[in-house]
């Protein structure tokens, strides 16, 4: 149970937020911080249990005919992930409260990141695949809602779009995924997934589940080339970006490809596709973020470039590289979290993210400073600080990678040196350089603002001098889960004069050197213009396009606004489908049941009949209604006539509004005698009487059937007993089929805004052309 | 002339209908009718009231948006499948209580009746809903 309350109490708490926008915004802050830290506390105190190799499970049944139940879990990586979710979440909270002050809408804000925040818990604690693919969702819903939370901005809700509709269709596709691997595990749960390894591994839908799941994962967490929706995001408020786009959301990709590890990887499939996206995003992700000069797209396109290594030290499957992947993981979570929030510090205190413009800052925002160039060091993986345990570690990994350890290697120096560059150029440079600081308005923020990056930054240093804080405690629990087996986990500062350190010695020197020449790489990527059109960002844009205009088109086919084509179209397939059912039935209707009938259902049915022919007949169409009336209220009688008084009722009632609304119509239809050619008339007179003689055929059909008894006899029975009504027709609508009652409701209530819609709108644009 | 038979009659006319339109949703567990033609009946009394009055003097005698009553109808619907739930029965199984009236005696009061007042109210809000949206446009456009 207690698996179930924190993502519970978030999701309460975002029901709640609306009602922060009552207290000022930085109290508001504090007091919604409340929960996040309670919550780190919380998983704090998970710690021990999981440590000695224990987990925390709890399960209710859902689905039981599909065996999806909902099942929570806790281990090792599920902690690690909740840790850094809540963790990282208090000091975002808090920041937020700084950043957004006296926003109006900053009770909405808060909702929609304690919504993110529980989906996100769930996403990591999800013990069956399909609770965790509701939960995937979810946090693809909420970061729409936060990255357009500046909605009258149009590149906030373009960008929105972008990331719901990148993430979303991946998300679809690892659905499929999952469904697969459920059929070939015979599970949805989790953990019974990662003891089946090897029945996955060699079953056939091995590698179609595995594209899919890919494709859902590389979406979510950025890969190449579906990295463009994460440099957009950045149109979201710095406490967003802090959150969702450094430690947490984009991360839940490399999530789930850890957590899955055990049960898929290992093949050969699965170390190529990943090292290979992995590297290339790693790559791709650094040169693009090189010309950057804006702070908060610097960080995004190092963010992707971190995302590639992950992913890709995951797909090298080796226990160094597990633990290497959750280290830099941590290490990244910490400085990424931190920069974005300075990002969004200087952004609110001076007024820009221009690189160029910034500089001096140092000495009026202190505090914001300590933190950046501590968060900076440790992104550049400088000694004493956790990015340089980090680093050397994934060095390590992949001098001992199973296969293109050199190419690998290269990549990996390329990349590393390129986001020392934008260390420099986005945590240092602004605040260094002699005389006047610049802007001149710039004012160190309020405590709100740079407690956060402060914490975040100090914990860099504080976990790089004494790393067996979180080594064994955290990784080693989170590698277990990861490897499927205990890997030792000692993490140090110093290991000598080794290649890893002279690597690390390298990669630093190349970025210092790539940060000197940054106005000479800038000028040549400026030159070397790809059109924009080959970019996946391009092809995404002209897909968008395009997509209106060929539903416009195809609408404009299927969907003329003719009501009598619709109808034309409609009648003319039932009655190509009726006869070819009446066809196969092979005996035809016994027309000896006609002879137990009153002679007042005679003189009715008379009457019905002439009403019909006045109406086809009739010259105006106030009497055309009148006749249509006598119809309906006929068939009424004739539900009198064979006990159905509900039907009767309603067919009354329904006769009855429909002459009422068309009394307020009427006035606005085009003139009556405007009919259609001879032709078209024939051809309508003869599909209506055909329809009409299938209808009358299939019910008499429909009467002289035997059908199975058992269903209408189970209603009558337990209609009284069981459900304590008499009126069968009534209780079948209330309680054996409320289902389907509700959803009829549904659509009647969808249909009615629809109309009302249509109504209102039409006006308005007449009152815009007048 | 016409049209003052019309307005008087409609004056008393609507809240007998709306009174035995509440009648018949009560009784339609055991004989006909239900929310339902219940609500269908309750729609055709504020019609008639919107046809012989306007619209607005409709609109004021029912107090509240039309579109509200479907969001509230269709709540009511929805949430009446959980009592079940908590009595750890399939969503929307209809659960009963047989409280004791003095003179009465035992009356079964269930969901199922809660379910039907839902789908009372959202039928009178979806037909009001095009039936006034109707009703206005036709009075604007005739002044």
């Amino acid at each position: 149970m207690e698996m179930l309350l924190p993502i519970v109490l978030t999701l309460l708490a975002a029901a709640l937020s609306p009602l922060l926008r009552h207290i000022s915004g930085r109290w508001g802050g504090w007091i919604a911080s409340v929960l996040p830290a309670g919550l780190f506390v919380f998983f704090l105190s998970q710690l021990p249990t999981v440590q000695a190799g224990g987990e925390r499970t709890f399960s209710v049944t859902w689905i039981p005919s599909l065996g999806i139940s909902l099942a929570f879990r806790l281990d090792g990586l599920s902690l690690l992930f909740a840790l850094l979710i809540a963790g990282v979440g208090t000091l975002v909270v808090i920041y937020a409260g700084g950043y957004l002050g006296g926003h109006p809408h900053r009770g909405r804000f808060y909702a929609f990141l304690f919504l993110f925040m529980s989906s996100m818990l769930g996403v990591v604690l999800a013990d069956n695949l399909f609770l965790l693919f509701v939960f995937w969702e979810l946090t693809s819903v909420a970061s729409f809602l936060l990255i357009g939370f500046s909605h009258e901005k149009e590149e906030a809700r373009r960008s929105a779009l972008q990331a719901l509709l990148i993430t979303g269709l991946g998300g679809l596709a690892m659905m499929a995924g999952f469904i697969l691997i459920a059929i070939a595990g015979g599970t949805s749960e989790v953990s019974e997934l990662l003891s089946r390894g090897d029945l996955l591994r060699s079953h056939e839908l091995y590698l179609p589940a595995l594209l899919l799941l890919l494709l859902g994962a590389f979406t979510k967490s950025a890969q190449a080339p579906f990295h463009f929706w994460l440099p957009g995001a950045m149109a979201a408020p710095a406490p967003v970006s802090a959150y969702l786009h450094s430690a947490t959301m984009v991360k839940a990709g490399v999530y789930l490809l850890a957590r899955l590890n055990p049960a898929l990887g290992g093949t050969d499939e699965w170390h190529y596709l990943l090292t290979l996206a992995g590297g290339a995003t790693m790559v791709i992700g650094a040169l693009l973020a090189g010309p950057q000069t804006d702070l908060k797209r610097l960080l995004g396109y190092s963010t992707v470039s971190a995302l590639g290594m992950l992913v890709m030290l995951i797909g090298l499957s080796t226990d160094l590289a597990a633990k290497a992947a959750l280290v830099f993981l941590v290490v990244h979570s910490l400085y990424k979290a931190a920069l974005f929030m300075v990002a969004g510090t200087i952004d609110h205190e001076t007024g820009t993210r221009d690189v160029r413009q910034l500089h001096g800052l140092m000495r009026v925002m202190p505090f914001t400073a300590i933190a950046a160039v501590l968060a900076a060091l440790s992104m550049t993986g400088f000694p004493p600080l956790l990015g340089f345990i980090g680093k050397e570690l994934m060095y390590e990994a992949k001098m001992q990678a199973p296969s293109a350890s050199l190419f690998l290697l290269i990549a990996g120096v390329l990349a590393n040196a390129v986001n020392i560059a934008v260390a420099i150029l986005s945590g240092m440079r602004p605040f260094i350089g002699r005389g006047k600081h610049h802007p001149a308005q710039a004012h160190e923020g309020t405590l709100t603002l740079w407690l956060g990056p402060l914490i975040l930054g100090l914990s860099g240093l504080l976990l790089g001098l004494f790393p067996d804080l979180i080594g064994i405690p955290l990784i080693e629990p989170a590698v277990r889960s990861v490897r499927a087996e205990h890997v030792d986990v000692d993490l140090a500062l110093w290991h000598g004069i080794n290649p890893v350190l002279l690597l690390s010695i390298l990669t630093i020197v190349v970025g210092v050197v790539l940060y000197l020449l940054r106005h000479r790489a800038r000028d040549a990527s400026a030159r070397l213009r790809v059109p924009e059109l080959l970019l996946p960002g391009g092809v995404y844009r002209r897909m968008i396009a395009a997509l209106p205009a060929f539903s416009g088109r195809l609408v404009g086919v299927i969907h003329n606004g003719n009501l009598r084509s619709y109808l034309f179209t409609i009648i003319t397939v039932f009655l190509i489908l009726a006869a070819r059912t009446f066809v196969d039935l092979a005996d035809w209707p016994v027309l000896s049941r006609l002879g137990d009938v009153e002679f007042y259902s005679v003189g009715l049915v008379v009457l019905m009949i002439a009403a019909t022919l006045m109406v086809v007949a009739s010259r105006t169409r106030l009497a055309a209604v009148a006749a249509l009336g006598v119809l309906g209220f006929g068939i009424a009688a004739l539900y009198v006539i064979y006990s159905a008084p509900d039907l009767a009722i309603t067919q009354i009632l329904v006769e009855t509004l429909t002459v009422v609304i068309f009394l307020f119509v009427i006035r606005h239809l085009p003139r009556f005698g405007e009919r259609s050619p001879r032709p078209t008339q024939f051809r309508d007179g003869v599909i209506a009487v055909l329809s009409g003689t299938m209808v009358a055929l299939f019910s008499l059909k429909a009467s002289g059937v035997q059908m199975d008894s058992a269903i209408s006899s189970y209603f009558a029975e337990n209609s009284v007993p069981a459900a304590y009504g008499r009126n069968v027709v009534n209780v079948i609508l209330v309680d054996f089929r409320a289902l389907d009652t509700l959803g009829e409701a549904t659509v009647l209530a969808v249909a009615a805004i629809g109309v009302y819609a249509m109504i209102k709108l039409r006006k308005h644009h007449g009152r815009r052309a007048g | 002339m016409n049209a003052l038979i019309l307005r008087i009659s409609a004056r008393y006319l609507s809240p007998i209908l709306i009174g035995v339109s509440v009648l018949l949703l009560l009784r339609g567990h055991n004989d006909p009718g239900g929310g339902f033609i219940g609500g269908l009946l309750a729609a055709s009394a504020m019609s008639l009231l919107a046809l012989a009055h306007g619209t607005a003097s409709a609109r004021r005698s029912l107090r509240v948006d039309p579109r509200t009553l479907i969001a509230v109808g269709l709540l009511l619907a929805l949430t009446s499948g959980f009592p079940a739930l908590f009595g750890g029965r399939e969503w929307l199984t209809g659960m009963w209580t047989l409280p004791e009236l003095p003179l009465i005696g035992a009356i079964p009061l269930g969901t199922p009746l809660w379910f039907d007042v839902g789908i009372y109210i959202s039928v009178v809000g979806f037909t009001l809903t095009i039936v006034f949206a109707l009703s206005e446009n036709d009075e604007e456009e005739a002044v």
